[in-house]
């Protein structure tokens, strides 16, 4: 497969007002990320790995430095041109799951269709397939309050990928699940980044970041280790 | 994402709290009911008086005793050095002012009228078979008042239908003779049934001669002078006859008034559209205050589903797909409220005069459209701060709400 720079951050920082002081949370980050990779972010809490996260996601920008994301420079930006990114570009799974409460699990995946402008009608023929490939064909009418949290997840991943984006962002995945539901999860996305998609995991547990390739480890908004496992 | 599908997620919003979006709406259905009421009531008012009025003859002229700079409406006669219209002013004006086609003198009070041991206080106007053309009124059995009466000061009295009925239930009046404040007057026709014209019945009032009149109230004067133009264009030049030919005969003293039907028209006409102006903006307020519900539980429901907020941008909803979502829902609760509120102002208009006779009622299309166009105003104007609201929001803090 050809690989090419996905990511690439150049002395990223961000800083927050909080009051009188300002509060530094990434301090010079530069980072490569290929195409395909399958990287795991450690770090304590307050490390800035959230922050680090959302602005990879287009869901922030930094306070300085550069972020080019396939080549093309994403903090200057508009509102509406980082909301298209996120739209095609990226998939989201949060650690509370993040669902819609009152939609059903295929409305919950046709939502960044909507977004997307895809008509109604095409929407449900995209959703369906997702929703096997995740194992739920059977569950897609449920409502979320009607599913279990590792279902939920995997409606969640469902919904990350009905755009077929290039990256998916994964904010502590298995951190609300047991650890059946938690390595259902982890193979989904082990074996969706083996067909392709570039995968970034949040995460605190040793297990998870064991089943990654790349391992990069934060604290005080620095990268301290940045080890490629073989 | 286009309106249709904004719609519908609007929609399954405003039905996923049912109670609470109908009390909501409730708050601008009142106040799009009570403005088309209010202003149907108002508009019926003026509608009717119109007709009552027009129909009473638009060329008509009335010259009252007494010098006032005020046009339209009633007034005494102001005391004085006044000189009296006199009978004799109204044949002058018969015979000279060749521009009206009948110049009525009456006198007006009231009397008991008594047949055998019944009796009823009425209205008792002294006038010439004129008045019949000049107001619309005729008579249905007999004869009226004939010129010859007015002459002789016959003792003769043309009744109204509620004082016949009165004094004669289903008998025959005419030939009778009965008593008008202890004169002796002969029964010589009965009216014409003509019923209530703003709460006044036109029927229980008695005709007698002028002269008679005079006598009976012993006073020389008139209480007025009715005159009539064939074609409306003469009203103005008629004026200026009826002026020269009363001011000579007045010593050269303009001590009377010419009030013209158009004219009182146009007065009622002006009263009665400010009414309904007020009445519509009374009503207004509480469409105002509806609005600033819808406002209120829009704000709710922005802070409720800001986590949904976050989540629809995290899935690349832009701001202004944030702000039609709201504003839609916004705009659907003020939309269908109008309705419903359009349906049930309309509805009671249309029972109301049914049940109230003395309320007429007129549903007019630009009250419709003024409170329907208001009402969708008031949801436009109260959507856009919670909508905007939503739309700002940072997508972070809004994933992170709890």
């Amino acid at each position: 497969m050809h690989r090419f720079i996905m990511i690439e951050l150049s002395n990223i920082t961000k800083t927050y007002r909080m009051g009188e002081v300002d509060i530094t949370v990434l301090s010079g980050i530069s980072l490569k990320v290929q195409s395909g990779e399958l990287i795991a972010i450690m770090g304590p809490s307050g490390s800035g790995k959230s922050t680090l996260m959302n602005i990879i996601g287009c869901l922030d920008r930094p306070t300085s430095g550069a972020y080019h994301f396939e080549s093309r420079e994403i903090s200057t930006l508009s509102d509406d041109e980082l909301a298209a990114v996120r739209n095609s570009k990226i998939g989201f799974v949060f650690q509370t799951f993040n669902l819609l409460p009152r939609f059903s699990a295929l409305k919950n995946v046709e939502v960044p269709l909507i977004y997307s402008g895809v008509p109604a009608r095409l929407r449900r023929e995209r959703a369906v397939p997702v929703l096997e490939q995740v194992g739920l064909s059977d569950r897609m009418h449920h409502k979320p309050t009607e599913l279990s949290g590792g279902q939920q997840q995997r409606v969640a991943i469902a919904r990350a990928l009905v755009n077929n984006p290039p990256l998916l962002l994964a904010d502590e995945p298995t951190g609300n699940l047991d650890s059946r539901s938690g390595s259902e999860v982890l193979d989904i996305l082990t074996g969706l980044n083996r067909q392709g998609v570039t995968i970034m995991i949040v995460t605190h547990d040793k297990d998870v970041a064991a089943r990654c390739k790349r391992i990069i480890n934060l604290k005080d908004g620095q990268i301290i280790n940045d080890q490629v496992i073989v | 994402m286009n309106f249709i599908e904004t719609f519908g997620v609007s929609l399954e919003a405003i039905l996923s709290n049912k109670v609470r979006s109908g009390l909501t709406m409730l708050g601008v259905i009142i106040g799009v009911m009570a403005v088309i009421l209010l202003v149907s009531i108002g508009e019926g008012a003026r509608v009717y008086i119109t007709k009552e009025l027009t129909g009473l003859g638009t060329n008509l002229l009335i010259i009252t005793p007494g010098k006032t700079t005020t046009r339209g409406g009633f007034h005494p006669p102001s005391a004085g050095t006044v000189r009296k219209l006199s009978y004799d002013d109204s044949l002058a004006l018969r015979r000279r002012a060749w521009l009206l086609t009948d110049a009525v003198p009456i006198v007006l009070g009231t009397g008991k009228i008594k047949y055998q041991n019944l009796g009823r206080d009425t209205m008792v106007i002294g006038t010439t078979p004129e008045f019949q053309r000049v107001r619309n009124l005729f008579v249905g059995i007999g004869n009226f008042v004939s010129q010859g009466d007015v002459d002789s000061k016959s003792k003769v009295v043309v009744l109204g239908t509620t004082v016949k009925e009165e004094l004669f239930g289903e008998q025959s009046a005419l030939g009778k003779v009965v008593m008008v404040s202890d004169a002796r007057y002969r029964v010589v026709g009965v009216m014409q049934k003509k019923g209530t014209s703003l709460g006044w019945d036109i029927d229980d009032v008695v005709f007698i001669p002028v002269t008679s009149g005079q006598e009976l109230f012993d006073t020389d004067g008139l209480f007025e002078i009715l005159a009539s133009t064939t074609r409306a264009e003469d009203v103005d030049p008629a004026i200026a006859q009826i002026k020269d030919i009363l001011i000579k005969r007045h010593a050269h003293k303009e001590d009377f008034t010419i009030q013209t039907q158009g004219a009182m028209l146009s007065t009622m006409d002006t009263i009665l559209g400010v009414l309904t102006a007020v009445l519509g903006g009374i009503a207004g307020i509480s469409l105002l205050v509806g609005g600033i519900g819808i406002m209120n539980i829009m704000l709710v429901s922005v802070r409720e589903r800001t986590r949904e907020i976050g989540i629809r941008k995290a899935l690349g909803a832009r701001n202004r797909d944030i702000m039609a979502q709201f504003m839609i829902e916004a705009m659907t609760l003020s939309g269908a409220g109008g309705i419903i509120g359009i349906i049930t102002g309309v509805g009671l208009a249309l029972i109301i005069p049914v049940f109230i006779d003395v309320l007429p009622t007129s549903v007019s299309l630009w009250s419709i459209l003024m409170a329907f166009s208001f009402s969708a105003a008031v949801g436009v104007f109260f959507g856009v701060y919670p909508a905007r609201k939503a739309a700002l929001q940072d997508p972070i803090q809004a994933l992170r709400y709890e």
